[in-house]
């Protein structure tokens, strides 16, 4: 019996229309999956949307508070996204981040002394170099023994997390509350708030300063290219003389610091001292800000904008609306899973042929 | 100071079976050459489905069968990014790691706010008194029938061989004449039912309840097990095993103070540490499944 059945057939060439329109399908798609959980949690999905997205927006205050919460993220999507650039698939930024607030906490709490001037260079530097180390080692492997980095940069996230909580519960258990919180950092230490009235610090800056440099060297110079021809095509890359291990190495290094300053950054601009949830999962939503914002300085920059709206947004839904804040964090891994599958049907067109 | 022998290869046995249950099913899936990174968040949603359903129906039994349906849309959710659709693996993986988790918290916020609930019906151990022998369904199924069934299938069987045809060479298998994809969503089907039954053994059979942090990385130390077996079973179970009589054996001499200067959290890593150690040695002999993190296009 001929029946007719959906066919898969590649596209020859993708028309202009298709990755707006497949994005905004994603949105959408993102959007209506996002609205049932919020539905049979027995809230209203149009006025909880209106929290997320659209009142986070409307004061100056929590303005500011969706700049705080993007910061960490701009600091992780930027590592992630110039590892992946390069074609070395760093998955291991959060526990380079964690490693970074480690160091800055061991700066801040034995050096607490110092000036201002003398601190915060010093704080962030300690944070860059922690990630640094901590991404060291399997970019290392990589160039030496070439082992596949995926599992090894992973599989230094748990470990970086039991090196927190192994400080926390031993040595630097804090010495007047008795809390797993380390001691605070030394007052130099703090970073500068932006504007009066908010919390949002100094660390956005060095975040917008990495985001520009970053589009500059990857857009502007010989080097970004190679970086990129790195990950797009190795083979060819390394057949025009571009030595492709030696470049990931080095990115990937870039990568931790770049991480390590986020530890950095939230450390002395946020808490002031190491607390168990200082990364908050931070290193693995910069896998969705990298991926979202397409690799792209300014992509990561308006996820993290995106995604730092919702969490604002959702925490103060869950206040209002009895929704717990997870939803932000739910919406976020939807919208990737979401734009991954729009991507590549985008490569697809469906055609209904007859099978005999 | 003294050790319980019998209380020891107990807490062991306990420790090892969601590892166990979920690293054969992370294996079986690398066989055909995917990662899936997904099995954190499926171990989670197969507890948390598992216990919640079980406590709808006061059936643990139930809640066991809807903690597979979980695993099997898990795996088919998977397939659909990576098999069909070609996506990278591991953004993949991620990304269904961190929309599991998030659901499942909050889900249960939602349903249970701040309370602790617990299980009315929960397994209990068979052969009560038994000593050593007495341990939960889970665990013997998972060391006298899932491993040995599992090792069996993959020596032995044309499943076996064509899971291993596809891992290793996509141009072999098509010429052979077996389906990739088909075999590839196979796989991860099955697989991450397993991971699913691992993580529900947690809330069905050890605690009768569910906390947010009840996987607190027990896939990521699969993952590692894997690699540590280098894919075959009996090893991956060895690897279980050892991980969990150090964790065991932590428990114990923290209370006998014998280690008391040794950080648990040191003996957590160790895992992770021992597998990165082990391919920093023999990593360039280590072989992964040829086709590890590569996408199928018929040519």
């Amino acid at each position: 019996m001929a029946r007719s059945l959906p066919h898969l057939v590649l596209r020859g060439q993708q028309p202009r229309w298709l990755t707006p329109v497949a994005m905004a399908a994603a949105v959408l798609f993102t959007v209506v999956l996002t609205a049932i959980p919020i539905r049979l949690a027995g809230a209203n999905p149009v006025a909880a949307f209106e929290r997320y997205l659209v009142r986070p927006l409307s004061s100056q205050t929590s303005i500011f508070e969706v700049l705080l919460t993007a910061t960490p993220l701009v600091f992780t999507g930027l590592a992630v996204a110039i590892a992946f650039r390069a074609g070395y698939w760093n998955i291991g930024a959060e526990g380079q981040f964690l490693i970074g607030a480690v160091c800055v906490t061991w700066v801040g709490t034995t050096f607490t002394g110092l000036p201002a001037l003398v601190a915060i260079p010093l704080g962030f530097v300690a944070g860059a170099v922690g990630g640094l180390a901590w991404a060291f080692i399997p970019a290392w492997l990589k160039r030496r023994a070439g082992i596949d980095e995926v599992v090894t940069t992973l599989l230094l996230n748990p470990v970086a997390l039991l090196v927190v909580q192994g400080l926390l519960n031993g040595p630097w258990r804090n010495s007047s509350t008795g809390f797993t919180d380390s001691d605070r950092l030394g007052a130099g230490y703090d970073l500068p708030l932006l504007f009066s009235g908010s919390r949002a610090h100094l660390g956005l800056v060095l975040a917008l300063v990495l985001l520009i440099a970053t589009w500059w060297v990857m857009s502007r110079t010989p080097l970004g290219l190679r970086i990129t021809s790195s990950g797009l095509a190795p083979k060819t890359a390394e057949f025009s003389g571009i030595p492709v291990k030696r470049l990931q190495f080095r990115v990937a290094l870039v990568s931790g610091a770049v991480a390590g300053l986020g530890g950095a950054s939230q450390v002395m601009g946020v808490q002031h001292q190491l607390t168990q949830g200082i990364s908050n999962g931070y290193g693995y939503t910069g896998v969705i800000v990298a991926t979202l914002g397409g690799l792209s300085a300014l992509g990561v920059l308006l996820v993290a904008l995106l995604l730092g709206d919702i969490a604002v947004g959702a925490q103060n839904a869950s206040l209002v609306l009895q929704l717990p804040p997870q939803l932000g964090q739910v919406f976020g891994a939807l919208l990737l899973l979401s734009v991954l599958a729009a991507l590549s049907w985008r490569r697809y067109r469906i055609v209904w042929r007859r099978t005999p | 100071m003294s050790i319980n022998l019998i209380a020891l290869i107990s807490a062991m046995l306990v420790i090892a079976t969601p590892l166990v249950w979920a690293a054969v099913g992370e294996l079986v899936i690398e066989k055909t050459g995917i990662l899936n990174l997904g099995i954190e968040g499926t171990m989670v949603a197969g507890a948390f489905v598992g216990f919640v359903v079980a406590d709808l129906t006061g059936s643990p039994w139930i809640g066991l069968l809807a903690a597979v349906g979980a695993g099997v849309l898990a795996g088919l959710l998977m397939g659909l990014l990576t098999v069909t659709l070609g996506q990278n693996q591991h953004v993949s993986g991620l990304g269904i790691t961190l929309l599991l988790i998030a659901l499942c918290e909050f889900t249960f916020r939602v349903r249970y706010g701040g309370e602790r609930p617990r299980l009315a019906q929960k397994f209990h151990p068979l052969l009560d008194g038994a000593g050593i022998l007495e341990q939960h369904w889970m665990t013997y199924v998972a060391f006298l029938v899932l491993a040995p069934a599992t090792w069996w299938v993959l020596r032995s069987t044309g499943t076996g061989y064509r899971l291993h045809a596809v891992g290793e060479s996509f141009d072999a298998a098509e010429v052979a004449g077996i389906p990739v994809n088909t075999t590839r969503y196979l796989a991860l089907v099955v697989g991450s039912a397993m991971m699913a039954v691992g993580g529900s053994f947690l809330t069905l059979s050890v605690l009768g309840t569910y906390t947010l942090d009840i996987i607190n990385g027990r896939g990521w130390v699969c993952i590692a097990l894997v690699i540590f077996g280098t894919w075959r079973v009996w090893r991956v179970v060895a690897g279980a095993l050892l991980f969990a009589v150090t964790d065991a054996l932590q428990l114990q001499l923290a209370i006998t103070d014998l280690f008391s200067g040794v950080p648990r959290e040191l003996m957590l890593a160790l895992p992770y540490l021992v597998v990165i150690a082990a391919l920093a040695i023999w990593g360039r002999s280590v072989h992964y499944p040829s086709q590890y993190l590569k996408a199928y296009r018929r040519g």
